[in-house]
């Protein structure tokens, strides 16, 4: 499907100082058990969002309202683990738009930027800064401009840039899709199956 | 001609274009499908309003829901009944083999291709699944993906993918007695993290890999994974060619000698040039077991869990949390730890020759009476031969129960749940929180050591009771 455009967005963080976030604690197995993407937003990060006995966990930070926004702040290695994209479904089905972390499993970020989820890579300086910051003052926000492949932290007005693939960059912007590029492709595809 | 490294050679042989500024478009030669990951790109092919593109190109079986108890019956969980007939329906409308539950044919999606003949040397092969790097172990590029890509390859036959950094990963010498595959990988990820291998392909090399079975292979290329790497990739040679030769799937007469003489081509280059390389001595390879909750958490069965004063920040806090939901003190000695559960099975650990391993080593033994073990064959076929070589009878004898094929306790989707606080030692691939049921706390290891585990009720060095 065609995904939502990326428009520059400032919004403050929601801080998840853990390492190795795996797509299992992102959304665990039990729940991908549907044959439509819908409803993985409610189940994200289900185990540590509620106890075993479904009870609210209320000092976890997507549940502690001191916390907002559409930016999620990780650690270090963020989506190791499975491939499946219901991990990246459920994060933006949250209401989240971007995931910053200092280091980002492939599969995953391959996934989310196929669902309009910015994943932002920082270095760890700067990701214990945006921890820092949000202890300081949790309503304090950052601005992520795609275009400029910059993200700021609007409290101490640091900006640093990313990285992005130019191509994956056009289509977050455009709101396009690889599966439209490659259904064009079919002519230039069965020539190759020809000459193999 | 430059030299190339073998995969390389497989890469470029696939590339249909270099996109301007992107990512390589790479034709698929092969596509597993299983009822998790595919139903949403059915509905998306569908509301574009296409076809899939190359049918014959794609084989689907149901594994990570299905129950592993009496499958003849309709299945009991509505959701996972639902998903599984999703992928029966979504195959018989596209015209896409599909090994149902119960049939010959069924199995975990990486246990059946290759017993099947469908993986072969230099095939580019995906599956919503990541640890389809299983597949790696022919000398062929394989590895997991997304949804939205399934619906590519349903699309296009093909995916669009950055070309990934070359990572090489020698073990010479040879593995002592009681040391398996599964060590050697588990050996490996603690040494270079899960992830150590990320944006990377690994190609394993070294005598001590080209000693292993092309079971042994699957299981270390299964693993590569959980370093955080693509896939990992092992160049085929006279173990490779045997195994496929002769398989369902596999080129017969001229064409099997068209084949094996390209297959003979993929090898690394003298000179070729990689992005990082490791060297290992397979002598300081021990039985190995994980202590925390990621498999880059693992050490020798005989040493103690790490103290973790070296550590700081959040890699302090992210130990620390680990170790607390495991229940183990900073220190603590593995062998010893008392355990509940055993589970040997899995796309890692799941084919015949890891059942003939605990056979042989529970022959005469007694499973410990406080442990409860599942036994899930990999596939079918798997459990076909176990039954005509007589190994459930050695199980049986020692207490150990057999079930049927699926992913089972591996990923805990079904009803083979580890319950919450109990130890589970696992020949499975992630120990990550929850993985095995909610609170349930996994302990990856090699079914040598799971098999020990089993009979003593606690962690044992199978080589004290072989």
């Amino acid at each position: 499907m065609p995904i939502d455009k990326f428009k520059t967005l400032t919004s403050p963080g929601i801080p998840l100082p853990i390492e190795n976030v795996d797509t299992d604690q992102i959304i665990p197995a039990r729940f991908l058990k549907a044959v439509e993407r819908k409803g993985f937003g409610d189940n994200l990060f289900r185990d540590w969002r509620y106890d075993s006995n479904n009870e609210l966990i209320e000092d976890f930070a997507l549940n502690n309202p001191k916390y907002s926004g559409e930016i999620l702040i990780a650690g270090k290695n963020f989506g190791s683990g499975s491939s499946r994209e219901h991990a990246a479904w459920a994060i933006y089905d949250h209401g989240l738009k971007v995931v910053v972390s200092s280091f980002f499993a492939d599969i995953f970020k391959g996934n989310a930027l196929n669902n309009g989820l910015l994943p932002v890579q920082v270095s760890e300086d700067f990701l214990t800064q945006l921890f820092e910051t949000i202890e300081k003052d949790p309503k304090s926000s950052f601005e992520v401009n795609l275009k400029e492949q910059t993200f700021e932290n609007k409290a101490t007005g640091e900006s640093v840039s990313f990285e992005i693939n130019p191509y994956k960059k056009e289509c977050l912007l455009n709101g396009y899709d690889d599966i439209d590029y490659l259904v064009n492709m079919k002519d230039e595809i069965e020539q190759f199956e020809k000459n193999r | 001609m430059e030299p190339k490294t073998l995969f390389d050679k497989i890469w470029d042989a696939h590339v249909v274009k270099q996109v301007e500024g992107g990512p390589n478009v790479v034709y698929i030669d092969r596509h597993f499908i299983h009822e998790v990951t595919s139903p949403v790109a059915f509905l998306g092919l569908e509301k574009r309003g296409l076809k899939v593109l190359r049918p014959e190109k794609t084989t689907a079986t149901p594994d990570h829901n299905v129950p592993t108890i009496n499958q003849h019956e309709s299945i009991k969980d509505e959701l996972s009944r639902n998903q599984v007939e999703a992928l029966k329906n979504n195959c018989t409308k596209h015209g896409i083999t599909h090994h149902g539950l119960g049939t010959e044919g069924h199995g975990v999606v990486h246990i059946i291709g290759p017993e099947m003949g469908l993986t072969q040397p230099g095939m580019t092969i995906v599956c919503g699944d990541s640890h389809t790097s299983t597949h790696g172990a022919f000398g062929a590029i394989a590895f997991g993906i997304g949804t939205s890509e399934v619906e590519m390859v349903f699309a296009s036959q093909c995916i669009m993918q950055p070309k990934p950094k070359k990572m090489k990963i020698a073990v010479n010498g040879t593995l002592k007695e009681g040391v398996t595959a599964k060590d050697i990988a588990l050996y490996v990820i603690a040494q270079i993290s899960t992830s150590g291998g990320t944006g990377h392909f690994i190609e394993f090399a070294g005598s001590a890999i080209e000693s292993l079975t092309m079971e042994g292979r699957m299981t270390l290329c299964n693993m590569s994974i959980e370093c955080g790497a693509r896939g990992g990739m092992i160049a085929p040679d006279e173990t490779t060619f045997e195994y496929v030769q002769g398989r369902e799937h596999a080129p017969k007469g001229e064409e099997w000698d068209k084949a094996l003489a390209y297959w003979k081509t993929l090898k690394t280059d003298e000179g070729a040039e990689f992005d990082t390389i490791y060297e290992y001595d397979a002598a300081d390879i021990e039985p190995m077991i994980t202590f925390g909750t990621n498999p880059g958490m693992g050490a020798k069965i005989k040493s103690s869990i790490p103290t973790g004063d070296d550590l700081s920040g959040s890699d302090k806090i992210s130990f620390d949390k680990s170790l607390e939901y495991m229940g183990f003190n900073p220190g603590d000695q593995l062998e010893g730890k008392a355990i509940d559960y055993v589970f040997v099975g899995s796309c890692t650990n799941g084919r015949i020759e890891d059942f003939r391993a605990i056979a042989s080593f529970v022959k005469g033994k007694q499973k410990a009476e406080n442990v409860i073990t599942w036994l899930v064959p990999g596939s079918k076929a798997v459990e076909k031969q176990i039954i005509a070589e007589g190994l459930d009878k050695i199980f049986e004898e020692a207490g150990f129960a057999l079930r049927q094929p699926g992913c089972s306790a591996c990923l805990a989707m079904n009803d083979d749940k580890i319950p919450a606080g109990k130890y589970s030692v696992s020949t499975s691939n992630r120990n990550f929180e929850g993985r095995q049921g909610p609170g349930a706390r996994t302990l990856l290891a090699s079914p040598l050591v799971a098999a020990a585990a089993a009979v003593t009720g606690k962690i044992t060095d199978p080589r004290d009771i072989m």
